[in-house]
């Protein structure tokens, strides 16, 4: 088939061609940049006017300045790095030259967390806790659904559960973590706490929403797999799992979010490494840039927050099959 | 042109003393009671009456989605007590699975069906087949919210035949379409039938569509405990073709025994204004 009579592409090139769809384009990205430009004007004259204990709130400019200053550090951090692998691997040459028989051991680089490693540890941890709580939440939650009397059993639990802060969890989950033994498998003792954290928290959107989807599937098509005498397993993957799809990615995208900003949070407390426990320090440190270096922090959480989502909604569209679904 | 009833065996369906009812706070309230009905093979039957009247019910009941508390449904000297493959399902509002495709929806039915018996290849040979002959063999990639509703009930009896039922089971199955579809359909449905010689137990509120497309037709009483009124033979040649029959007096006398069933002797509308007025009634009484 050739490709440039694709009916996708001369669809997309339909569109791309016409001067509506860019003139769309145009004003939609008008739109977004002039509410972005507001709110750093805000932004600036507020900050002019707040004068705090660690001197003048920061503006857009100082943010800005500690946003390079936070790259800077970075960069230093890495070359700190290279040179101290370097100089590792010339001190074995070295001995080796000596004595070729010289048994070594290399000594593992201990980083100073930059702003970026931190990125990349609450990222992962949220990550982490998030798929775990969606391995327990889809399964139980379609449980639940397809049983009306197990949805009673449960459902008093949720609600309990439910509305529980993550900061209400923490001690009780550091106690226990730190009461068991864990093997270095699982990371360390803090990555456990923050993962087990946000597990908890960000489980109940997902089972609820999966219950509610599963229970909802149409009269009609439960019918269809009457007549078609469909096995319970086959009934459950060609029926229930595809109909219950559109409220399980609501369930998903609520729970994300709120797994991301329970993380935050349990970093901060805990002084688990992460983006939390960056803010944190900046609090406690006090210096005149630290206002500066949590408005970064502050922005980055939220354009993460907001990036997690945009993925989830991606996904969403890859997956559910109702493609005229309106998801933003 | 062969004559209606030339060509039938004997009973092969049989429903007898088929009653329902359900429990509710005053008591188990009575649905349905006393219907007999004998439909030999290979015989177009339609079940016509007012809304409530438990057409849908007994449906329901052949199939195998509710339990008869009285009497019971024999298909082919078996007792009916379960949904199956061989009472064929069409349901109103066509009940494709709107994630697969026209095709996929098909091949489900097959797949079930076959139970592995059937090659890949026959498989694909029975769905584009009974795709065919309700002409949607364009649209085999199609999702069931890209097409039209009259398609989209094509598909569900495409689904249906593709059973291979000995009953073919339709509830309404033209009721949501317009009345241009609803022809086209009702043409169709006539062709497949006499192609393939199922049995057919359909429920309608069309006077037309009853008298143009059945052998029988069962008229059934308002309920509560709602049963059979009246059956009507339609001893009309087929193939049936609904210019000529509109101005064929034998079509419109039958057509005519249906409408006084449904408007003289099971007169519905009228008690409901009658009731509207006796509570008017009621409500002048009590304010004066």
């Amino acid at each position: 088939m050739n490709i440039l009579k694709h009916p996708a592409l001369s669809q997309w090139q339909s569109q791309f061609s016409s001067t509506l769809f860019w003139r769309k384009q145009l004003k939609q990205s008008l739109l977004t940049l002039s509410g972005l430009l507001v709110f750093v004007l805000c932004w600036q004259l507020a900050s002019s006017q707040i004068q705090t204990s660690l001197g003048q709130f920061p503006g857009p400019t100082q943010a800005a300045a500690q946003w390079s200053q936070l790259v800077d550090e970075y960069q230093a951090e890495q070359q700190r790095e290279d040179a101290f692998h370097r100089r590792q691997l010339e001190r074995h040459a070295a001995m080796l030259a000596e004595d070729p028989a010289t048994e070594f051991t290399s000594l593992p680089y201990r980083a100073r967390p930059t702003f970026f490693s931190q990125i990349l540890t609450s990222l992962h941890t949220v990550l982490t806790g998030f798929v775990l709580a969606s391995l327990i939440a889809i399964p139980l939650g379609m449980l639940i659904g397809l049983s009306n009397n197990l949805y009673q059993v449960f459902n008093p639990l949720i609600q309990l559960f439910k509305p529980i802060s993550p900061l209400a969890w923490l001690p009780l989950v550091t106690l226990i973590v730190s009461s068991v033994d864990l093997s270095s498998a699982w990371g360390s003792r803090s990555f456990v706490v923050s993962v087990c954290t946000v597990m908890l928290c960000s489980l109940w959107p997902t089972l609820l929403n999966t219950a509610v989807g599963v229970s909802q599937v149409p009269n009609d098509l439960l019918n269809v797999s009457k007549v078609l005498r469909l096995s319970w397993w086959r009934h459950l993957r060609i029926i229930v799992l595809p109909s219950a799809v559109p409220m399980i990615f609501t369930g998903l995208r609520l729970s994300l979010g709120i797994a991301w900003m329970v993380l935050i949070a349990a970093e901060m407390l805990a002084q688990n490494p992460g983006l939390g426990k960056f803010v944190w320090d900046e609090f406690q440190n006090g210096s005149s840039d630290s206002l500066s270096r949590i408005c970064v922090a502050v922005l980055v959480i939220g354009l993460l927050g907001f990036a997690l989502d945009r993925l989830m909604l991606m996904l969403q569209r890859k997956v559910n099959w109702d493609k005229t679904a309106v998801s933003r | 042109m062969q004559k209606t009833n030339s060509g039938m065996q004997k009973t092969h369906l049989e429903l007898t003393q088929v009653g329902i009812s359900f429990p509710t706070e005053k008591g188990p309230f009575v649905a349905l009671q006393n219907v007999n009905l004998h439909i030999k093979k290979g015989e177009f039957v339609s079940l016509i009456g007012h809304s409530g009247c438990g057409k849908s019910t007994v449906l329901n009941i052949v199939a195998g989605l509710h339990q008869a508390t009285t009497g019971g449904v024999i298909l082919n000297h078996k007792e009916v007590t379960e949904p199956g493959p061989e009472r064929a399902v069409v349901f109103q509002n066509h009940s494709l699975l709107p994630w697969l495709t026209v095709y996929q929806n098909v091949e489900l039915a097959v797949k079930q069906q076959s139970d592995g018996k059937k090659t890949k290849a026959e498989i694909r040979d029975w769905v584009e087949h009974n795709l065919e002959l309700v002409h949607m063999s364009h649209a085999l990639d199609k999702r069931p919210n890209e097409i039209s509703g009259g398609m989209k009930q094509r598909v569900g009896i495409a689904r249906a035949l593709a059973m291979q039922p000995e009953v073919l089971l339709m509830d309404e199955p033209f009721g949501a379409l317009d009345a241009l579809t609803r022809a086209h359909l009702q043409d169709s449905l006539m062709e497949i039938q006499a192609q393939l010689n199922t049995t057919v137990m359909m429920i309608t509120h069309d006077v037309d569509e009853a008298v143009l497309l059945s052998d029988r037709i069962v008229m059934m009483t308002n309920g509560p405990a709602a049963t059979i009124g009246e059956i009507l033979t339609i001893d009309l040649l087929r193939p049936r073709h609904r210019l000529q029959l509109a101005d064929d007096p034998t079509y419109n006398h039958y057509r005519h025994q249906v409408l006084s069933f449904l408007y003289e002797k099971q007169r519905k509308v009228e008690d409901l204004g009658s009731k509207r007025a006796e509570k008017q009634h009621h409500k002048t009484q009590a304010s004066a």
